[in-house]
This record gives C-alpha cells, structure tokens and sequence, in this order.
C-alpha cells in the first residue's frame, strides 16, 4: 500500500457496485464510471467537459458535474442528486439505475503541485530531494544547490520571483556538517519566495537533511515559513529514503495547495479518499503492473501540459514529471525544445518550417483544439515523439545509481565522477512500455500510439507494448487506495490495451543490407521465416491471444539482446497490432536528403498501416 | 442523424464588446496602503496603492573572508543587527600580531545588518526598501476599496480581448493605420506622429513595422496577426509557453487572432474604428493555462452617455443560429452559422470519432468541424 494515502473506512469492508471517478485535468475533467456487471467489474462509461478553474464559473466541482452529466446521459444511470444546488452524488447505491457507492478523484488543475529543491550537493541530496519531489507528483520549477553554479546573489534573485507551493530542503548526512544545509536554509529565509496563493499564507517548507541540523532551520525558517521536519533523505551517503518526505510532501498538497484552488473544499468533501496528484494516480499504476508481473517496465503519461515518465525497473520506482512538455499549453515549448528540424523528421510530406510553427503556435493559444486534416494530425504525432524523448531523457538523468558511495571523498571529488555514471534504466532489459494521456489513448489508429512510443522510446531487444484504452490509469491509481483488487481486475480487462511486441535490433548497416534472418513459429506448427532489411519495417498480424516464438539471428552488425551477430529466441505475443521487425536501427536510421527521407517514413508508415493508403499514396505522388 | 439545439463550446470565446461595464482589480502583492476612496474619479494614471518590497538581502561570509571560526564571528564584526551600513564601509575586523595581519570585510551595498548568524559566521545585509506603486491602469471610479490589499476600478466602455499580447499595461489614443482588417500593417503606415499613441493595423503586422513602432515610441500596437520568427527576433528570445507579460519590448503588442497572417475580426476592428482618436488601455498579458488570462484593449467612456448595461460572462452555450468563428487549419479564422449540432459522434478526416457541428460559411458552404475547433462570436 502506497503510505501516502492509506485510508481506512468502512469501504474496506463491503463491496461497492458502482463507482465514479474523476480527473480534473489542466484542460479536461474527465468521468469514467464503472459499475459491476454479471459479477464482473466493468468501465461503463465516460464524459468529458472542460475544467473550470476559470472565470466566470472558479469551481471545479462545475465541470465534474458536466463530465458526470455527460455519463448519466450516455448510461441513463442517475449519479447526481439534484435536489441539492451544491454538487451531490447520490450515495449509497439505491439500487437499479441510481446511485453510486465511490467516488475518488486525481487532479492537476491549476497547475498541479508546483515545487522548489533546495540540497546541498547538486548529485547528492539534491538530486534525492528532487526524486522526492517528483515522487508526490510535482512539478520541480527550480533545483537549487551549494555547488549549482549560481552565486548567492542569483540564488536570492531565483528564488524571489518564483511562486512555488511548498519548498523542500535537505542536504547533509546525520551527523555531518551542519554549515552548507543551514547555508541553503539562510538564503531561503533572505529571499522569502512568496506561495502561488493569498498573500498572508506561510509557505511550507519541508526539512529532510541533516537531523542535527533541525533547530537551526527551525530557527533560521520558522519566523516566516511553516516548517516540518521530516527524516534525512540522505541519512548516509549510501542510503536514500525519500519515502517520509514524499509522504509530508503530500500532505501538505492536501492541506494547502488543494485547499486553495477554487473548489476544492468542495471536492473534498465529495470523495471517499484524499484526492491525488494525477501523476501519481497514473505512477501507481504502472508501478502495480511491474510488481504484479514481475517485469520492467516504463510508463509515460502525455499531457496537455506535462510529460510524466515512469519507470519500475529491477523493483526500484521512478516518476518524473517535466514541466513545459506537453501537447496543448506546452506544444510551443516542445517545438522550441526539440527544434524545427528535429520535428520535420518523422512529416513525410514537404512543409515549411513556418507551416509547422504556425500549427504549433496556434495550437499553444488555443489548446483545446483538435487537427482536423490528416496532415496537422502528422504534425501533432511528431511533436508527440519529441516530447517524449525528451522527457525520458530527463527521467533518465534522475534514474542513475546513488552517487557518491563508497570512498571518502571532497565535495569537488564527487562532482567530476558524476558525469561518468550512466541511468540503470538498460532498455535490452526493458520488457513493457505502457502509454497514456490525451493524446495516446485518443489516436484514431492504435497503430499511430504504437509507432509514436516506439519512435520515442527506441526500445531495442523484445519489448511488449501497452496503452491506456481510454485513459483512466490516474484514476484507478486512486481507485486502487482503497479498492485495490477492484483497481486491478478494471486495469487488466479494461484498461490495458496490448499493441504488441517490438522487435529491434542496435546497430547500423547501409540501407537495404540484410539485418536478420527471422522465424516465427505459431503453435499450431505454422513456420514463417522473414528477412528483414536495414531501414525497413515488418508487421505481422497477431493478436494478444496468441504466442508464437520469433527467433532472430542478426548480422554481425546488430544486436538484438544476445550480443552482436548472436541469435536469440523469445516466445512473445502480439496485440491489436501485432509484431512489429524494426529495422532502423538504434539510434533510429532517417536520411538527411529530404526526398529519400519522405519515402523512407512513407514507406514505414505503410508497413505499420499507421495513416489511411489513399493519403500515404497522395502523399508519395507528391515527392 | 439527431441533433440538439444546444451544445457546450469547448473554447470560450474572446469577449468583443461595443459597450460593456469593466471592472480590474488592482491588487498589490504585498499588503501596503490604497490612496484613493471608494467613488473617487482616477484617469489611467493614477496612483492608486502602494507597498514597500524589502531590498535585496546580500549575504556577506564574514566568518570565511576573515579566516576565522564561525563562532569567533561576533568578536570581529563591528556592526549589531540593526545597524545601519554604508556601501564601502568596514563591517569587520581581524588583527593579529600586533597589527601585522589586518583583514577587514566591507559592504558592498547600501542597507541595514539584518541578520547575523553565528553557526555560518554570514552577515546579512538588506538593501534600503522600495516602494512598489500601482496606477488605476484605466480611467473610471473607485468602485470598492479592499483596506490595504486592492482598490477596484470601474468604467463603462468597449472591451476587446486578443488571443495573445507581449508587455505589460500602457495607454494611448488610438489610431487606425489600416483601411480594412485585411490590410497589412507595413513600416511605412507608422509615422511620427504616432509617438505615444495605439497603432491598429490589420491581418499582420511586418518585422519592420514592429521595429518602426519601436524607434517612433509608439505605446501599443493591435493587430491580427505576426510570423513567430518576426516575433522571436523582435522580442530576442523563443516563446515556449503562452504566459507572457514580462517582455523586453518597448511597447504593448496584442495580436487578435494568432500567429500568422490573419485578419482582424470584423467585429474587433469595427469597435476600434468607431473609437479611433479614444484614449484607450492595453495589456499584452496573457496566461494560457488554468486561470486564464487574454491580453486586452480597454476603451473606457464618460458615464452617462450611453446605455446602462453591466458586463456578463456566459457559460459559453452553442446554438443553432449561433454565430462562430473556426479556429483550426484548414479553416482557420472563417466566420459562419451553426446549422446543426448531431449528437452522434463523427468521423473527421484524420479518422477520429469527434463532436460535431455544422456551420454555414459566409460562401454559402456548410462545413462540418469538431466542436473543440470553434469559438462563438455572438449567439
């Protein structure tokens, strides 16, 4: 059980039969109702309607009731009790259509949970108050840090301007040096950043470095900020725990920051259990998968306004979140973050760089807008492969091996070894890529899903892949609290959609040399043998039910898990689009020479069936 | 296929309105002082609050700088906390050996010791405080007065709001360059005479025009639409999120519609037009994320001439005869007239089941769009 959140009621005991749960998403409140059908629980039903945080209404609780009408009207099971002018859910269920016994709900309205880092060491307990951090769910808007390269002056500067919810400071091992964590605390007082809300509330500030320290901070913070102490997050070099921060770190989330979005008071008094940061809803899933299958896995959620990676590999769970990618509010960073040039690579037709930038742009002002030629669909599935990227590499760079253990070292000894250690994350070991999020369960083919999450992850070896059928992974993370076989059972009948197996190999070779020779037997003895060539793409059709062994004996150039040139055997399944034989090579082959390189994708995106034929053929008439 | 006669829109319309009540609250961000009374006449700039921001704090590592322990601070520091302290001035002193070591620590900026700790062996000094005033921002009369937190300004006037502007708040009489909401607002169209004042021009507004505007020290320019690349060299940086406000630019830039060319809405330049020679106030802010915030021109008007009507914000509703303008490629910017609202999902071009409605262009054509892709102009 996740501590942040155990909740014990009376709901342990007796077994719901319908219940609602909501995500009141920066963009769009979305209902999912599920409810228990011939003894099996079932998603029922969904709405969508906008959030509104906004004027003229400034109450969540107003676009849940829209979602929520929206599900009555669709399922004509009554769940609103409209006797009441305030929003009131109908509970218990009264029997027949009417009622509900749950309701729960994530959210990252307004903003989500906007955080600042403050450690001692930028590789040490900075980075562990960051993981921290990005365990609850926040957004980290700044990592500030003794050895960060910014002089006391630009750290005061920083800190004056930014409008952070809650502040979390650690750094120094239990019994060490008191000095550099009472140094970050000084210029956190000096500065006296302000909250994002009212101008009278105290900004919380959570302690977890250094017990030794905790009166001095105390003393240096508490005459301007509310400070909690909670346990050393870097007890000793070798050890990190950042499990007591996270959960004060929650708690204060509840206390202050929903508390102060409109309607929230509200919203409190609606749910079953404490409502949760929408990625931590959605991390909580993938992490239920990883331990319920014993596998490794990575899980992203593509937002609106954010990009949250998860990871659960060999046991150890990461989440990040990263601000400022996303598909609507942060599209136009996305763009500036990856560059033109990098987007234009996955458009197999001629566009211009303004085209691009003017459906990009246009799209940031107005977020809630959908393409509605194939073309600005292509457009908004490339700057999806971006943002992605860029977001694992930013998980990546957390998802490193604790730093600076065994020897006894200086501060500036620590700083140079850093940068030679890689992420644990080893994607030959990799075994699901799980996709959710607006954009990724809302693709018209889910073929399109398939080929984004490969493009972006680059998974190599055999990597299986899943998506959220109709995002409700935030959801059922909160389902899961209190209900949590219910969660699982809704997870894998509902939810889980199986894309398929990715098959790729690292390596590069020239353009049409053979990359493999590949036989997939079926179980009724059925053989097939494939040679795949390097640039291109193999899709088979099979579906989930299905196992077949695929035994790939690659050249000496590539690598497909057993080492250069070696063969390697897996039973695998397919999913609703089946196996895929990547054959770009790791990283992924795209020419330079734009013609060559729209053929190239072209001819991929046929063999993945990923846009309508017509289109791909207009398109290549027009080369 | 059934239809309903209502629907919700999903992006709210910009508010364009001929005559409105306007009401902005002018908050501090610190608690501190309102100088005006509730009923009072204010003009765009007066000063109506103000509040003290504490200075800069500076942290002096006396303890480190002198070589000493930290707990030896107090010996060596000739200032108390509280103490006032000049910029040069010594703040502290080591000697040892008869004088033969002097170390001294100096203050490198005006202020008062505020903190000195002994555990770091850090004195902090504050810079003098400032005081932070705030102007009414537009002409009208002090509505309501929040004691020292907000006074709330309100006047009868036109109201536009853009999509998106760059820097903050400004005011100006209003000056129309252009003959029509397509015409392109060039270099040459902004003269001399128009130092001071808001240009309006039409569809887009040219990269040497926004530099013109610049040189003649215009205070805004209102306009349909900019190339992004204009805009990033204008403004030498690269727009990632629509939160803006803060910019480096000289004066307040609104775009009304978007990026590229775009014309104006009719409705938009018809107001602006009828109120060409007005004084009117502008605000490039603009927040697209929760608690959205649209840049806006404010064209307040004398009391009493006009009809009274206070200003409402609906909901947003979707009618069939409701007049809407389409906001996404390939239709981008046409105006027409809801002719149907199907409540079956349809399959759009790029395949996916979306909400529908049907709107009449202007050329007689009925489109079918996502209802995401449409904002009402009027119902």
């Amino acid at each position: 059980m996740y501590n942040g959140f155990i909740f014990v009621n009376d709901l342990n005991k007796k077994e719901p039969s319908f219940i609602l749960a909501t995500d009141v998403g920066s963009t769009t409140t979305k209902a999912r109702f599920f409810g228990k059908v011939d003894g099996e629980w079932r998603f029922l039903s969904s709405g969508e309607a906008p959030t509104t945080v906004e004027k003229p209404v400034e109450d969540v609780t107003m676009g849940i009731r829209n979602a929520v009408r929206e599900v009555e009207e669709l399922t004509g099971h009554q769940i609103i009790d409209y006797s009441s002018r305030e929003l009131k859910f109908i509970m218990p269920y009264q029997g027949g259509k009417k009622g509900i016994d749950v309701y729960v709900s994530t959210s990252s309205a307004g903003g989500g949970l906007q955080m600042l880092v403050e450690g001692v060491v930028k590789t040490i307990t900075a980075e562990s108050a960051q993981r921290a951090a990005l365990g609850a769910g926040a957004i980290v808007m700044d990592v500030l840090s003794v050895d960060d390269g910014r002089d006391t002056y630009e750290k005061i500067n920083t800190l004056r301007f930014l409008r952070p919810d809650i502040v979390l400071l650690a750094g120094g091992v239990d019994g060490g040096t008191k000095t550099h964590v009472l140094e970050m605390a000084e210029i956190l007082a000096m500065a006296k950043p302000r909250p994002r809300f009212e101008i009278e509330f105290r900004l919380p500030v959570v302690y977890a470095g250094n017990k030794d320290a905790r009166e001095d901070v105390k003393k240096i913070l508490e005459e301007n900020f509310d400070v909690r102490i909670t346990e050393n997050l870097r007890p000793t070099i070798e050890m990190e725990r950042v499990e007591p921060a996270r959960d004060t770190i929650l708690q204060l989330f509840m206390e202050h920051v929903m508390a102060h979005a409109p309607g929230y008071e509200k919203l409190k008094k609606l749910v079953s259990t404490s409502i949760m940061p929408t990625p931590a809803g959605e991390g909580m899933m993938v992490r239920r998968f990883s331990e319920l299958k014993g596998v490794n896995s990575i899980g992203v959620g593509l937002g609106g306004a954010t990009t949250n990676v998860y990871s659960c590999f060999d046991g150890r769970f990461l989440r990040t979140v990263s601000a400022n990618l996303g598909m609507s509010y942060s599209v136009g960073n996305v763009l500036k973050e990856a560059g033109v040039e990098n987007a234009k690579k996955w458009v197999p037709f001629a566009v211009s760089a303004e085209e691009i930038m003017s459906i990009v742009y246009n799209k940031m002002i107005r977020p809630t807008t959908i393409p509605m030629t194939l073309e600005d669909l292509v457009i908004e599935h490339a700057l999806a492969r971006e943002s992605i990227k860029m977001a694992f590499n930013h998980h990546k760079y957390l998802a490193r091996e604790l730093k600076g253990l065994k020897r006894e070292r200086t501060i500036s000894d620590i700083f140079e070894e850093v940068k030679a250690e890689e992420t644990y994350i080893d994607l030959f070991r990799l075994d699901y890529i799980i996709g959710t999020g607006g954009l990724l369960s809302r693709a018209p083919r889910r073929n399109q899903s398939m080929m984004i999450l490969t493009d972006a992850f680059q998974p190599v070896g055999f990597t299986a892949l899943v998506q959220d059928s109709v995002f409700m992974m935030p959801h059922l993370g909160v389902l899961s609290t209190i209900h949590p076989e219910i969660a699982l059972e809704i997870f894998e009948k509902e939810c889980l959609i199986y894309l398929g197996t990715v098959i790729a190999g690292s390596g590069r070779d020239k353009v049409g040399a053979e990359m493999a020779k590949i036989t997939v037997e079926y179980g009724d003895g059925k053989k097939e043998n494939l040679t795949l060539q390097f640039g291109k793409i193999i899709r088979l059709e099979v579906p989930h039910e299905t196992e077949v062994r695929v035994t790939v004996s690659p050249s000496r150039n590539f690598n497909f898990g057993a080492g250069f040139g070696r063969t390697v055997s897996r039973a695998v399944r397919g999913g609703v689009v089946g196996l895929v034989f990547d054959g770009r090579g790791r990283p992924i082959y795209v020419p330079e020479d734009e013609k060559e390189r729209c053929r190239m994708l072209l001819d991929w995106y046929m063999s993945m069936n990923l846009y309508p034929k017509e289109k791909i053929e207009e398109w290549r008439s027009k080369l | 296929m059934k239809a309903s006669k209502e629907s919700f829109a999903y992006t709210p319309g910009l508010r364009i309105t001929p005559y409105t009540y306007i009401r902005r609250v002018r908050s501090l961000p610190l608690k501190g002082e309102i100088l005006v009374n509730k009923g009072e006449h204010v003009n765009f700039d007066t000063v109506v609050a103000r509040c003290c921001i504490e200075g800069m704090p500076h942290i002096v590592k006396v303890a480190e700088l002198l070589n000493i322990d930290t707990e030896e601070t107090m010996r060596y520091l000739l200032k108390k906390k509280g103490d006032p302290v000049r910029r040069g001035e010594v703040i502290a002193r080591y000697r040892a050996l008869f004088g033969l070591i002097n170390k001294t620590v100096v203050a490198e900026v005006d202020g008062f010791v505020e903190n000195i700790n002994e555990i770091t062996g850090h004195v902090t000094i504050r810079e003098p405080s400032k005081f932070l005033e705030l102007t009414a921002y537009i002409k009208g009369t002090v509505d309501e007065v929040i004691p020292n937190e907000a006074a709330v300004i309100g006047t009868y006037g036109a109201f536009i709001q853009g999509i998106i502007g760059f820097a903050g708040e400004n005011f100006g009489e209003l000056r129309i360059a252009v003959s029509n909401p397509q015409e392109v607002l060039e270099a040459s169209m902004i003269t001399e005479s128009d130092a001071g004042k808001i240009v309006v021009g039409g569809s887009l507004v040219t990269y040497e025009a926004l530099e013109k505007a610049s040189k003649v020290k215009v205070k805004g320019i209102v306009v349909g639409g900019a190339k992004m690349e204009d805009l990033e060299k204008i403004l030498k940086t690269r727009i990632g999120v629509a939160i803006t406000g803060r910019e480096n630019l000289d004066y307040t830039l609104i775009l009304t519609e978007g990026f590229g060319k775009l014309p104006m809405s009719e409705a938009a330049f018809k107001i602006l037009k009828e109120n060409e020679g007005r004084v009117a106030a502008v605000n490039g802010a603009t927040q697209v994320r929760a608690g959205v915030l649209r840049p806006e021109i404010i064209i307040p008007f004398e009391k009493g001439k006009h009809r009274e009507e206070k200003e409402e914000l609906g909901e947003g509703k979707m009618k069939v005869g409701s007049i809407v303008r389409i906001i996404r490629f390939p239709y981008f910017g046409a105006v027409g007239k809801v002719v149907e609202l199907p409540i079956e999902l349809h399959r759009i071009e790029t395949e996916s089941p979306v909400r529908v409605v049907k709107v009449e262009l202007a050329d007689g054509r009925v489109v079918t769009v996502p209802r995401a892709n449409v904002e009402i102009i009027a119902e």
